[in-house]
């Protein structure tokens, strides 16, 4: 059953343009690429960060280490629901020392942030950690703040706010539903619609 | 959600599915046992009693290691000084844990069906880490681990099982567990090592020779061989025993190019094998089956301990 | 005082009796049976409208535990289960500490089932010392002291010329020699019949053939000695085989069955490996209880005994390996009897009284019981048609390792009489 969703706020074109847009601020405050690496968190932060690897290449032409993170380990709510599948982590370069943005579809409480720095330090020690989100949609429940952000998109508790994309969803775009019963505020599973 | 069982005990009660979870689970903790740091917090606050009530140092030590990379608190209790040995019984045991507050009980005995009367006795969630001649699940997970890795597939699969069938608690998990996921499996012993109807244990072939199903296999599984216990009883010696089911380079002729070798350790050179085979650096995974029991018992504390229905009392 | 029991159903195969009747009870004697008799001055009536009256039965195979034992269970516990059974009198073995293998045991165990019991207790005696199977018991002590039989149940006697050396000697007193069949070396440490279910839970397997070489060899002992040969708790299809030819041929030889070997198989052992299913000899496959209960039908099977075998709860809630074996059962055989073959019609209530009160008597030498005038009045009285849950209302048993726990059954015993004493009334053991 498709989830119909209550509005679309961000469409493939918007989506985009702010990748664009955030590649640019991340070259620009970090000076451009040097020692600077992406990283993903799954399961669309990790497309987003490969999508921004992109952009940078395309402005810069280099092209910058890039890395995915499942951070089922370090979640804090493993008592009470453990994620159907666990998604490779590959983060196949020397964390020590590195620039890093951490690259994630939709910033709320900020649970899944705080679980990422923890496995990301658990790889090394990297010389700073930013954060690169496409939708902050408010809620934060720990001291958590984006350095990048594609849409700040307000929204209730009530409500899904959930990003799609064409290679795995068939389309691309940002859209809010209402939370259902029984319901997980939280990434769709890959090839779109839940259900 | 959560992974749907509270126990890990009897493998035939878990689907090809369920297993592939913890395969691919264990994949993922395979990561985390590459890197510098061997370590993830998940299991925190979580108290997991190893219960040993017989003698066993490789089990015992890939759990315990299995639980500290998930940093559980993990507690051996047990070993020649054990409670039951002075005449309490097991369910006075489990009472007594109890009491200790604890998530999860790992349980080896040297009596079948030990870990159900555990289940029975605690709220906490129960692996059997061997019973008797019964079965050893994570033993059986390790190995499909290891053939998954080097075999890709379990359909179609041929796998020789090779030696005391009838004293293996090995097989009575394994030899079902490859009959979930597709592979068949031959049993290869001489009379008086292969138990009554070994066919219901989900084999599809019985055989007294090795020469006569090695061409065909995949996965050559030998078993170990108490020599202590054995010689002299169901064979007359160790070195017939080696001659007829020995693999050795001399037999080596007759293996598929590809087919690799199991055993569940610890090894005794000079019977299950001759040392050309044991090191064999493309056909030998035994080692690799050791690593893959820390990367599958994470796996099965992970998935049993998760999820806040998944029947364990909060 | 008299006792005018009125209006039963009177079964007596040895008579032919099958109908409406009332039977006067005066002291320890049957006096009258007939239709409408009138109380004499005194005698108290009992209804028994729509229940059965039968010759008292008989437990041939019980285990009382006593003395040695009493943590498991005494004389005084399992004499009362067996009254609640419908039980008037049960043949106790000599697996005791003090083994019962002299006359002064069983004159201990009469004695204490004189005062405490609450049905017959026959003591059978050992026959070999200390059920070691090397040296000859002292069998005439024991008859002298009211030995009814001798057994070294528990465990076969292994030697055939030990056997041999126990039946020529104890022949000359004339009673039953009762085997338990087990050949020690091909049995071992087996735990459960040998078969797919043995190795599915990883037990080691109890052959049928280790039973089956000693029902064989027991047999030509038989023939050889002359003695009287009765097989205990016959367990498998061609043991079954073996005691019919044996008979055929014409030898004294006769076997009991329990309910458990009628009715469970070894199906019944599951992933929660329950141990009030470890028995000796193990419960068998479905062909197996076929085979006996089509033995019950024809005679082959001579008696129905429980081997009542009460163990204490901490004994029996352990790992199935380190548990001992054998369950209780002696308050549902009855019940067993009537739900699973007389009620489908596989045998009729003349035949079941043969194999639960005149059959064990015979083999035991017991005075005969009768519904007529003259007889002992042992009398047994049940209600076939009262439905109930093994086990709901507890036991009397001092042990609770029933194997047919939960089992809903149709049939109980509601009056017992031993010797005119009234041992059960209404259900309630007095």
């Amino acid at each position: 059953m498709a989830t119909t969703p209550k509005a679309i706020i961000m469409d493939e074109v918007a989506i985009s343009r702010a990748m664009t847009r955030i590649a640019h601020e991340i070259l620009e405050r970090n000076e451009g690429c040097d020692n600077l690496a992406l990283v993903g968190i799954v399961t669309r932060g990790d497309l987003l960060a490969k999508e921004l690897a992109d952009r940078i290449e395309e402005i810069e032409g280099v092209r910058v280490p890039l890395g995915r993170l499942d951070i089922s380990f370090y979640r804090d709510d493993y008592g009470v629901s453990i994620a159907p599948k666990i998604h490779e982590t590959h983060v196949p370069f020397d964390v020590d020392g590195k620039r890093i943005v951490l690259v994630d579809d939709v910033l709320y409480t900020g649970r899944t942030i705080r679980a990422a720095l923890d496995a990301l330090m658990d790889l090394g020690r990297p010389s700073r950690i930013e954060l690169a989100v496409l939708v902050d949609r408010g809620h934060r429940e720990l001291p958590i703040c984006p350095d990048f952000v594609g849409k700040n998109v307000p929204s209730s508790h009530e409500e899904n706010v959930r990003l799609y994309l064409k290679d795995v969803d068939g389309r691309s775009s940002v859209e809010i539903t209402d939370v259902s019963e029984g319901d997980r505020a939280g990434s769709a599973p890959l090839g779109g619609d839940e259900r | 959600m959560s992974f749907g069982h509270k126990h890990l005990i009897d493998i035939t009660e878990y689907s090809d599915s369920d297993i592939m979870t913890i395969l691919e689970t264990a994949k993922a903790f395979s990561a985390v046992n590459e890197r510098a740091i061997k370590k993830v917090p998940t299991l925190k606050g979580k108290t997991i009693v190893n219960m040993f009530n017989e003698p066993s140092t490789r089990t015992r030590s890939s759990f315990e290691l299995a639980e500290k990379r998930l940093s559980a608190d993990s507690l051996n209790f047990g070993g020649s000084a054990t409670s039951t040995v002075k005449g309490e019984s097991l369910i006075d045991t489990v009472q007594t844990l109890n009491s200790y507050k604890i998530d999860m009980v790992v349980v080896r005995d040297k009596h079948a069906g030990a870990p159900y009367i555990v289940t029975q006795h605690t709220p906490a969630a129960v692996i059997d880490a061997g019973d008797g001649k019964h079965g050893h699940p994570t033993q059986a997970l390790l190995d499909l681990y290891t053939i998954w890795e080097h075999k890709g597939r379990f359909e179609g699969l041929k796998v020789g099982i090779v030696g005391d069938i009838s004293h293996s608690r090995v097989c009575g998990s394994l030899i079902p567990a490859l009959k979930i996921m597709g592979a068949e499996a031959t049993v290869v012993a001489p009379g008086t090592l292969i138990p009554a109807e070994p066919q219901v244990l989900g084999c599809d072939r019985v055989s007294y020779s090795l020469d006569d199903v090695l061409p065909e296999l995949d996965v050559v599984y030998m078993l170990r061989i108490q020599r202590e216990r054995l010689e002299g009883a169901p064979f007359p010696s160790l070195r017939e025993y080696h001659m007829l089911y020995g693999l050795t380079e001399a037999r080596e002729r007759l293996m598929k190019p590809d087919a690799i070798v199991c055993h569940p350790g610890p090894i005794n050179r000079g019977v299950e094998f001759d040392s050309y085979m044991a090191d064999h650096p493309e056909r030998s995974v035994i080692l690799d089956q050791v690593y893959a029991g820390i990367c599958v018992r994470m796996a099965a504390l992970y998935l049993l301990l998760g999820g806040a229905d998944n029947g364990l009392a909060s | 005082m008299a006792l005018l029991l009125k209006g039963a159903h009177v079964v007596d195969p040895a008579l032919g009796l099958d109908g409406v009747a009332d039977v006067l009870v005066e002291g320890e004697r049957i006096a009258q049976v007939g239709e409408s008799l009138e109380a004499p001055e005194g005698a108290e009536v009992i209804d028994l409208a729509g229940k059965y009256l039968v010759p008292g039965l008989v437990d041939m195979h019980v285990h009382l535990r006593e003395p040695g034992f009493e943590h498991k269970a005494t004389i005084a516990s399992e004499t009362r289960a067996a009254a609640k059974g419908g039980m008037t009198g049960v043949c106790s073995m000599p697996n005791t500490n003090p083994v019962t293998d002299n006359g002064t045991v069983v004159e201990y165990v009469r004695s204490v089932a004189e005062r405490e019991g609450h049905c017959r207790v026959f003591p059978s005696g050992a026959m070999t010392k200390g059920l070691k199977g090397e040296i000859i018991s002292e069998m005439g002590d024991m008859v002298a002291h009211g030995a009814v039989a001798f057994t070294d149940d528990g465990r076969g006697i292994q030697g055939a010329g030990m056997l041999r050396r126990c039946m020529d000697y104890g022949k000359m007193f004339g009673k039953v020699f009762m085997s338990h069949c087990q050949d020690e070396d091909l049995v071992g440490e087996g735990q459960i019949n040998e078969g797919p279910v043995s190795t599915k839970r990883g037990l080691l397997g109890w052959p049928a053939e280790g039973e089956e070489i000693q029902i064989a060899r027991d047999i030509a002992v038989a023939r050889l000695t002359g003695a009287k040969l009765h097989i205990q708790h016959i367990s498998t299809a061609r043991g079954l085989e073996m005691v019919r030819e044996a008979k055929a041929e014409g030898l004294p030889v006769t076997c009991e069955a329990t309910p458990h070997h009628l009715f469970l198989t070894d199906e019944c052992i599951d992933e929660t490996f329950n141990t009030n299913f470890k028995v000796n000899p193990p419960l068998r496959t479905a062909e197996d209880a076929a085979a006996l209960r089509a033995g019950v039908t024809d005679g082959t099977v001579d008696a129905i005994v429980t081997d009542h075998a009460p163990h204490a709860d901490w004994e029996k809630s352990r790992e199935f390996e380190l548990a001992p074996f054998g369950m209780t059962g002696i308050e549902c055989s009855l019940a067993l009897i009537i739900t699973n073959l007389v009620k489908p019609g596989v045998i009729d209530y003349g035949r079941m009284v043969d194999l639960m009160s005149v059959n064990p008597r015979r083999i035991l030498g017991l005075e005969p019981v009768r519904i007529e005038a003259g007889s002992l009045a042992d009398i047994t009285v049940f209600d076939p048609e009262v439905t109930w849950t093994i086990g709901a209302d507890g036991y009397e048993s001092k042990a609770r390792n029933c194997g047919f726990d939960g089992v809903s059954v149709t049939g109980r015993a509601t009056d017992v009489f031993v010797g005119g004493r009234v041992t059960l009334r209404n259900g309630q053991v007095c």
